[in-house]
């Protein structure tokens, strides 16, 4: 079992690469938590930088939204043979409740339907179970023209 | 300072950085805030840390995405009487075209402000507001 783990452990940190091509994922801390194509797992770790009330201290919904964003993200590149650019068509995103301070905050999605021209995407954020989400998410994503971000043979398979 | 004294205080000067100095997330976005007669303009200024796509570049979706929601918020600590933060019920984002690497505006639209919740359009361009790059449509939940 502790193997299983760490060699999905390994396989995540190997596309850490690929998240922090992004400067915007490398300034908030985003990581590869666990790559799978059933259920993808980003992470952000608290930061009292990101603070979007100062009374509660409870992490900004715009981290949640990048978090999300880039775990959709992440979550159609697994589904798919070769990775294709694409674009960020449309975002849902209701809030159920706050997140923790002080908590790490884990972005999970799985692209349920892929077509030639677009991916739609469900997820959610949470601390500790999916069944307890902070926030639920839905996207649509549109495959664009033009050079992929990570070359091909460089995606962790 | 206390959250509703800072408020209290932007109200009066309007002058509203010390309000976006108070919010951890808007001071990393590094916003301002622009308001000449009824006219309310949020402004993210480019910074290379906002890319998401390195290769067009194009900002982050999530960049573009808590811009938006930031906008609404502080149109809503202006518009209304509220004590504290309102909250995000729900949000919904479309991107209508690349976000380029150089400042984005938002300009905000109360659709409709209840008594408990206010729905907002909130729209982001770059080059001209008729060109909108993105357009976030939500509802807060207001505060006391």
């Amino acid at each position: 079992m502790a193997e299983t783990m760490n060699s999905e452990e390994e396989f995540a940190q190997r596309w850490q690469k690929f998240a922090h091509v992004s400067p915007y994922n490398r300034e908030l801390g985003l990581l590869p938590h666990s790559v799978r194509p059933d259920w993808c797992v980003l992470k952000v770790d608290y930061k009292d930088g990101l603070v979007g009330d100062p009374n509660t201290r409870v992490l900004h919904g715009g981290v949640i939204t990048a978090l999300l964003d880039a775990a959709f993200g992440f979550s159609i590149f697994v589904k798919m043979p070769q990775i294709r650019p694409m674009a960020t068509l449309d975002l849902r995103i209701d809030y159920l409740k706050p997140a923790t301070p002080d908590k790490a905050v884990l972005g999970g999605a799985v692209c349920y339907k892929l077509t030639s021209e677009l991916a739609f995407v469900r997820g959610c954020a949470y601390h500790e179970s999916p069944d307890d989400p902070i926030a639920t998410a839905v996207g649509i994503y549109m495959f664009t023209g033009g050079r992929t971000v990570i070359r091909n043979e460089e995606v962790p398979r | 300072m206390k959250f509703a004294e800072i408020l209290t205080s932007c109200r009066a000067s309007s002058d509203w950085s010390p309000l976006v100095q108070s919010i951890p997330y808007a001071r990393f976005l590094n916003l301002r805030i622009d308001i000449k007669g009824d006219a309310f303009t949020c402004i993210l200024p480019f910074d290379q840390k906002l890319i998401g796509n390195p290769v067009l570049p194009a900002l982050h979706g999530g960049a573009t995405g808590g811009f938006l929601e930031c906008a609404g918020m502080f149109y809503l600590l202006l518009q209304t009487e509220t004590q504290s933060l309102p909250k995000t019920i729900d949000f919904n984002i479309d991107y209508l075209r690349t976000g380029l690497a150089q400042d984005t505006y938002a300009n905000v639209v109360m659709v409709k402000q209840g008594r408990r919740v206010a729905n907002l359009r909130i729209e982001a361009w770059q080059s001209s507001p008729d060109k909108p790059i993105a357009l976030g449509h939500c509802n807060f939940m207001l505060g006391a």
